[in-house]
């Protein structure tokens, strides 16, 4: 991609910010200060765990909605609706189910009003080329998942756009179709086959990332922001078991559980991971797979210590499942976790060892030592002489740190921990807590 | 690219337009050609006389002949289908408007809650004075009026479905539809329109049913001091009721059977099944269904043929210029204007409570506050009779209903007739009841009510029956593997399992029965009329009056119980149903 320097890119986007007004008037930012350039000839990737913004950021690029702050263009052109030459592939694949193969590839064309034609022979060709001979007349629901997002595919290269867009397209398929998917394409990109001149793809799978793209933008949460810029230079086709390859996995591993104080531009929310107060969300991460997770870093081969990419591919966790588990561990301390290796603690190896009670026991004094939401629960419940305490209480508490849905969530995953921990106790139909379970 | 081997494409007909229309006529066209014609002159025959002067109507008074029974049914029919036609306009204008614009829906939406619960049968007598100046002295003008009371039966739900649809509209079509960059034109015949289709069609046929209770009333037309009586089977039963003629009730019923048969043969089940593929989510192991009417016009040449240029023009519209406004996206926060939602929000509750002041204040005019406390006395007695109808259909569905939900041989034989009844007319019914009270000088106030209940308590049982066909296997294993069985197995499985199916059937039924209280409280046989106490009749009798305030004010005592029951009751109840008891 030497090129690129004299020509101007097919996509620009500067500073762009997001914020949605939340109901008490304030804002709540999810995309802070963007920049990204897309040059003819690239694969941009846009990497990070949900919640990071880059689904937001890929639909500000198709025209769906339109930032806060900064600006998009295309072409030299700023976008303020769905451009003409920006397809997209939607994850659930977005087929509608009462067309057929050949009619949900026509879509595109009939919204361009072409002559019938044209709009057949289009159709046919984009069909032919992603593999889908035959199965014309077929309706989504006939076809197997792999099959219905060829069908998204080859809608979205009909119409020649100039930029494709891919909103985690494989992320709903299963391993072995979805590594097919990711090779064919990635055959018709490098022969040239494709009418398309550039890709930003959104994943939040790393191997998936340096497999496809030329470039890595990685994501970080509250509010979403890069982090880091990672060129992939490996030569196409790439080799996953190439020491090369796995560097720069292990690279970007490092990348994404850094902690946020080491990260150039830290944002106030995020240093409160480590100092974490009420504002903090919780992920909802079952007490029965953090007892899971100690026991696989525990046992053979790891020994207490483990790889991350090493440790999520043997137990088949995609960084979505991976880091909450790790990051809970680690607000907990029972685990460590630097350089991409996560490590028990002491505390991590007695829980190990222990047995259900004692494991319950430990739990418990880390829990109330460690996450205040639940200390504060369990003193609130304490102080009153019924010991009981409605939850809506503890949610408008929430409520005015983070928005509705994480206040939600927190409070569940505190509910989850604090009854493995038995350090309180809830009932879902009073919705009260209490200090004492039913006897 | 290599295919998927798993999946091989299972033969099925080409849609029309990639069809081949060129083959030589088959045994397929020549059913469909029988077919089209068919519908043809029962259309003809239907429509003949209808620019004819009413006099010659009322020269030819309505006979109790069965020969006549097809003409009148056939007219019948098409006065239904021509209000049902209305409906749909109706519908996708309406109900598009409310979910299109969030100030429209501020004011389409409690307005079209409110016209569902309410019986507009009351306001027949203003609206037939203004259909009937439409077209003086014509019969058409009476048939206006007559379609027009159809339509009122049939439109709001219609609507309100498919509002609820288009609400509804998974966001990733959505996206899908606008990164492809569609007009709004193309988006809502190609996306949002189909996507509501299953649910309206399903609506299209109870409202259909639910029309049969206004058609008796819509075709015996009173202006003044002459009646006009459409020839019609409402009419028909009318003149069977005023002779006391038994043979001729029967022969309506027997009639109405083959009716109902004829136009779920021709007209709802090939719409079922063509609507299903409009399914956004398939059930497993569930049958689509099936219709031989539509096979044979999708095997058509002909058909095809006549459909191609249609079909062509109509494609091409979505991409005709003055359709393809592109529109700006919103900025995220241009999404809240609190401003101008505030003004219009309170310009709407000015409209409203001025609306409520000319509205007290003309039944005012002539009323005294005691015809309210009357009205609601009268209410409470209706609400009564429906509370206890509910319950005793609830004892006596629910466990029919489980049992039969639980067995598929049953239910698979079972399903079909409970739909059946549901279609049927229960009104037609209602003379043989009549009949029996006067004869054996039962007390209305009680006999009567039944009759609230016959048409609505089908909601309760195949609601209950879908629910109980839910109930996953494995619960049903594990019950019989804990042993638990008896009063313990309903109390812990099948009562929870079906609850929420149960409140939904409820609901239904409870609202219909406010509906057909108005027809079921005051009810004649011959010169002997019978009375119930209730809303019910107070609103019947003063429509028979043609005293307007005390419609006005019968209807406003009726809407105001049940939207309060609406929301006081079911609504939470069906809230809590949700929550605690959904399976999976």
């Amino acid at each position: 991609m030497d090129a690129t320097t004299n020509v101007a890119p097919l996509l620009q986007v500067k500073s762009v910010r997001q914020a949605f007004p939340k109901p008490d008037g304030s804002q709540l930012l999810v995309l802070d200060d963007l920049n990204l350039d897309l040059a003819e000839g690239e694969i941009v990737g846009l990497l990070g765990r949900s919640g990071s913004g880059k689904s937001t950021l890929l639909r500000l690029i198709a025209g769906l909605a339109r930032p806060s702050g900064g600006n998009i263009t295309y072409l030299g052109r700023p976008v303020v609706a769905p451009a003409p030459g920006v397809a997209m592939v939607f994850q659930s694949f977005a087929l509608f189910p009462w067309m057929t193969v050949l009619e949900n590839v026509q879509l595109g064309l009939e919204a361009l009003g072409l002559p019938e034609a044209e709009i057949r022979r289009r159709a046919l060709s984009a069909i032919d080329l992603i593999g889908l001979d035959g199965y014309e007349s077929a309706y989504p629901r006939e076809l197997s998942g792999g099959m219905r997002q060829r069908v998204g595919f080859a809608r979205a290269l009909v119409v020649h756009p100039n930029i494709l867009l891919m909103d985690e397209p494989f992320s709903a398929l299963d391993v072995l179709t979805a590594e097919t998917l990711r090779t064919d394409f990635l055959d018709l990109w490098s022969e040239g086959r494709l009418p398309i001149k550039g890709v930003i793809l959104v994943t939040h799978n790393i191997e998936e990332a340096v497999l496809m793209c030329d470039r890595i933008l990685v994501f970080s949460t509250s509010p979403g922001h890069i982090v880091d810029q990672i060129k992939v230079d490996l030569p196409q086709p790439r080799n996953r078991l190439d020491p090369s390859f796995r560097d720069l996995v292990e690279r970007i591993y490092v990348v994404m559980t850094a902690r946020p104080a080491a990260s150039a531009r830290a944002s106030p929310a995020l240093e409160k991971t480590r100092a974490i107060g009420m504002d903090a969300v919780l992920p909802r991460v079952s007490a029965n797979l953090l007892s899971g997770f100690i026991e696989a870093v525990a046992g053979a081969p790891y020994n207490g210590r483990a790889d991350l990419p090493v440790i999520a591919s043997s137990l088949h966790m995609e960084v979505d499942d991976l880091f909450p588990v790790a990051e809970s561990l680690q607000l907990l301390r029972l685990v460590d976790i630097e350089g991409g290796d996560i490590q028990l603690t002491d505390a991590g190896k007695q829980f190990a060892e222990a047995g259900i009670d004692d494991r319950k026991k430990l739990f418990q004094k880390l829990l109330l030592a460690h996450v205040p939401l639940a200390t504060h629960i369990r003193r609130v419940l304490q102080d009153r002489s019924s010991h009981v305490a409605p939850r809506s209480r503890f949610l408008d508490e929430l409520e005015d740190h983070m928005d509705e849905e994480a206040a939600e969530q927190t409070l569940r995953a505190v509910i989850g921990w604090g009854r493995f921990a038995e350090a309180f106790a809830y009932d879902d139909q009073s919705e009260r807590f209490s200090l004492e379970n039913p006897t | 690219m290599s295919a998927d081997r798993e999946h091989p494409i299972v033969e099925r007909i080409l849609p029309i337009s990639v069809g081949e229309w060129t083959r030589s006529v088959t045994r397929w066209d020549a059913f469909a050609v029988l077919l089209i014609l068919g519908i043809l002159i029962f259309l003809g025959e239907a429509s003949r006389s209808l620019l004819a002067p009413l006099s010659e109507l009322q020269a030819t008074p309505l006979s109790l002949a069965p020969a006549h029974l097809p003409e009148y049914a056939a007219r019948t029919t098409l006065r239904m289908l021509v209000a049902l036609a209305f409906s749909l306009l109706f519908t996708f204008s309406y109900a598009t408007l409310a979910a299109k614009s969030k100030r429209a829906e501020l004011v389409l939406v409690p307005l079209l809650d409110i016209l569902q619960s309410v019986p507009i049968l009351g306001f027949l007598s203003i609206t037939i004075v203004f259909f009937m100046s439409l077209a003086p002295g014509r019969v058409l003008g009476a048939e206006f009026a007559a379609i027009f009371a159809i339509f009122t039966s049939q439109a709001w739900n219609m609507g309100f479905s498919f509002y609820q649809s288009l609400r509804t509209v998974p966001v990733e079509l959505l996206e899908a539809a606008s990164v492809f960059r569609l007009s709004p034109w193309m988006r809502f015949w190609r996306v949002e329109a189909p996507f509501g289709m299953p649910q309206l069609i399903w609506n299209m046929m109870m409202s259909m049913s639910g029309s049969w209770f206004f058609v008796v009333a819509s075709e015996a037309i009173s202006v003044g001091n002459t009646t006009v009586l459409l020839p019609g089977m409402g009419s028909y039963i009318a003149v069977a009721i005023a002779q006391k003629s038994l043979a001729a009730v029967a022969w309506a019923i027997g009639t109405m059977l083959v009716v109902i048969l004829i136009y779920d043969l021709v007209l709802f089940r090939p719409l079922v099944a063509w609507a299903d593929r409009f399914r956004f989510e398939h059930e497993a192991g569930i049958p689509p269904p099936r219709s031989w009417v539509l096979n044979v016009l999708r095997r058509s040449g002909i058909v095809a043929l006549l459909a191609r240029p249609g079909a062509m023009i109509w494609r091409q519209s979505f991409g005709w210029r003055s359709f393809r406004a592109a529109k700006a996206a919103p900025r995220s926060h241009e999404r809240l204007r609190p401003r101008g939602d505030r003004l219009w929000t309170a310009f709407v509750l000015v409209v409203a409570a001025a609306a409520l002041w000319q509205v007290s204040r003309f039944v005012m005019q002539e009323l005294a506050p005691a015809d309210i406390g009357e009205a609601f006395a009268l209410g409470l007695a209706t609400l009564l009779r429906i509370v206890i109808l509910i319950a005793i259909a609830s004892v006596v569905w629910v466990p029919v209903g489980v049992w039969v939900g639980t067995r598929p041989r049953a239910t698979r034989l079972f399903q079909p007739v409970a739909q059946f009844l549901a279609a049927f007319p229960a009104n037609l019914l209602f003379p043989l009841v009549v009949s029996a009270i006067v004869a054996y000088g039962l007390n209305p106030d009680i006999w009567l009510s039944p009759l609230m209940i016959l048409g609505t308590q089908w909601y309760i049982l195949f609601n209950v029956i879908a629910g109980a066909a839910a109930i996953p296997a494995e619960l049903r294993d594990c019950c019989v593997n804990l042993q638990v069985r008896g009063w313990l197995w309903w109390r812990t499985t099948a009562f929870p399992a079906v609850f929420p199916y149960y409140v939904t059937g409820a609901i239904t039924a409870a609202g219909g029965s406010w509906n057909a209280s108005i027809v079921a409280e005051v009810a004649s046989w011959g010169n002997q009329r019978l009375e119930a106490y209730g809303l019910g009749a107070y609103i019947a009798i003063a429509t028979q009056k043609g005293d307007f305030h005390r419609i006005v004010l019968g209807i406003a005592v009726m809407s105001l119980f049940v939207v309060l029951i609406n929301r006081a009751l079911w609504r939470p109840l069906y809230q809590h149903a949700e929550r605690k008891y959904r399976l999976g």
